[in-house]
């Protein structure tokens, strides 16, 4: 009895959890649309609903009413199971996300390591679809995102050390808990290891194959890359996929560097308010962050792409280990 | 200079200026018009669609000297002719524009001696068959019934510069 209880907690957990969560990605992808087009003096969508709220949920019925094609020589499982799998990855990753203090769906004791392999996994939906398909354009989209993902995720890696260095443990939550001072917003994270703040920024702009890493979807050279052979609601669940990872990647930011669901400042009014807006509220605040990347920053050339991830952001980040490892030994301050 | 170049490159310079760059863009009034509600101001000179008109007592312009026909680079005119029943003028008895062959150039309007043939200001007449955008006589003489106001204003406007 006690089993089922906790089984059917955990359900409802996940489906508000799924829901909410997935009536927020709906409004990012406006708010990612809307400041795109601000930025280059347009308005937007606007006209379905006032300002434009309801457009995401207008494209959505769209694409699930559309007629689903499945090319010739595909190879029709794979095809299918691709979009699936990327979409369902991505929203594994959201079951160890803390949004406030103990609102986790599952408390892993390693989620730091739960999200860094869910997101890895990732790439074999881009994979699959791209190979699936049995086109030029996916494949080459396919291979290029494998190597781009592989080669960012070691300096994310390695950023995420010295995350942990700095909190001693693999907890999500206690890392959050490691950034409470009474310093408020300068105590987090984000301000003694700002260069691996800006590498882990930078680096899930490319891993979530977000411009100016888009590579995988330069239009300009692979038409749509992997996605170019799907459509309706094939296509609706690889967006939905990205952009979900995208908020996963925002979340994790707001985990590691910006104090999840603390407060910034440690005082009445700032401190009344619930942890979940504050999580919530920087966790937008980061998306728009990518939202505006996107907006002014051209898109990298495939061999700038693997100098960078290679020959800058390893070697940084590598030898940021050290000096975090160096600094917090002679300090005393290793955690136990 | 190159431990400049080096320094800015690693601090992200270009980036962050780019930021506030866009961020003052995304901030500024937007330059799209929300088209259905609110359009460009336009011009007496525009071409848009064919009308032909009437003199204010109801009688049609067109004498039919086809001089449209003969001028009409895409050949979109059709016209045949023949004297009217009641008071033997010559008037046309068929008056085509098939405005999918038209380039909207003007010069039927230019060639027209009565001012008869006009391009009017109404550019919205979208529709979903081939078959509606071959305009006849009776097509055209409606759309100058509509347009009449619009058509002679512009006219008005239009002839110091003739």
């Amino acid at each position: 009895m006690d089993l089922l209880i906790s089984l059917l907690l955990i359900v409802v957990k996940s489906l508000a959890l799924l829901v909410i969560g997935l009536v927020l990605v709906a409004y990012y992808i406006l708010l990612d649309r809307k400041v795109w087009a601000a930025v280059q003096l347009r308005r937007g969508p606007n006209v379905v609903g006032p300002w434009g709220v309801l457009q995401s949920f207008a494209d959505m019925f769209k694409f699930l009413f559309k007629e689903p094609i499945i090319p010739d020589g595909a190879n029709k499982g794979v095809f299918l199971i691709a979009p699936f799998l990327t979409a369902t990855l991505a929203l594994a990753a959201w079951a160890v996300i803390p949004v406030n203090d103990g609102w986790a769906v599952a408390n892993l004791n390693v989620g730091i390591l739960y999200i860094f392999a869910i997101s890895s996994l990732g790439v074999y939906g881009v994979i699959m679809g791209g190979w699936a398909s049995n086109s030029k354009y996916p494949f080459l989209a396919a291979l290029r995102s494998a190597a781009q993902m592989v080669s960012y995720e070691v300096s994310i890696g390695f950023v995420i050390i010295t995350v942990l260095l700095c909190a001693g443990s693999l907890n999500l939550s206690d890392i959050v808990r490691a950034q409470d001072t009474r310093w408020g917003f300068l105590g987090w994270y984000w301000l003694p290891l700002f260069p691996m703040f800006v590498i882990f920024f930078i680096s899930a702009l490319a891993e979530t194959n977000r411009p100016p890493f888009d590579l995988v979807e330069a239009e300009s050279e692979l038409v749509a890359g992997f996605m170019v052979e799907y459509s309706a609601s094939q296509y609706l669940l690889f967006m939905l996929g990205e952009y979900v990872a995208i908020v996963t990647m925002c979340s994790l930011m707001t985990l590691l560097f910006f104090g999840g669901w603390l407060p910034p400042l440690k005082f009445a009014p700032f401190t009344l308010v619930p942890g979940v807006i504050w999580f919530v509220l920087k966790v937008t605040w980061f998306f728009f962050l990518f939202a505006m990347v996107k907006a002014f920053v051209p898109r990298y050339r495939y061999d700038q792409l693997m100098r960078l991830g290679w020959k800058v952001f390893l070697p940084l980040s590598l030898a940021a280990v050290v000096v975090v490892a160096g600094v917090l030994e002679f300090l005393g301050k290793v955690a136990q | 200079m190159q431990l400049v170049s080096s320094a800015k490159a690693l601090l992200l310079k270009e980036f962050v200026d780019a930021f506030f760059l866009s961020f003052r863009y995304l901030l500024k009034p937007k330059a799209t018009l929300n088209y259905p509600h609110e359009k460009n101001p336009q011009s007496p000179r525009y071409r848009g669609e064919h009308a032909l008109r009437r003199y204010p007592n109801g009688e049609e312009r067109c004498i039919a000297c086809k001089l449209c026909e003969a001028i009409c680079p895409a050949q979109a005119i059709t016209i045949e002719a023949a004297p009217r029943g009641n008071d033997g003028t010559r008037r046309t008895t068929r008056y085509d524009i098939d405005m999918t062959k038209c380039i909207y150039c003007g010069f039927c309007q230019e060639a027209c001696p009565v001012d008869a043939i006009v391009e009017g200001p109404n550019s919205e007449f979208a529709v979903e068959t081939r078959e509606e955008l071959f305009f006849d006589k009776q097509r055209l003489l409606d759309n100058g019934a509509i347009w009449e106001r619009e058509i002679a204003r512009n006219l008005a406007a239009d002839a110091p510069y003739r």
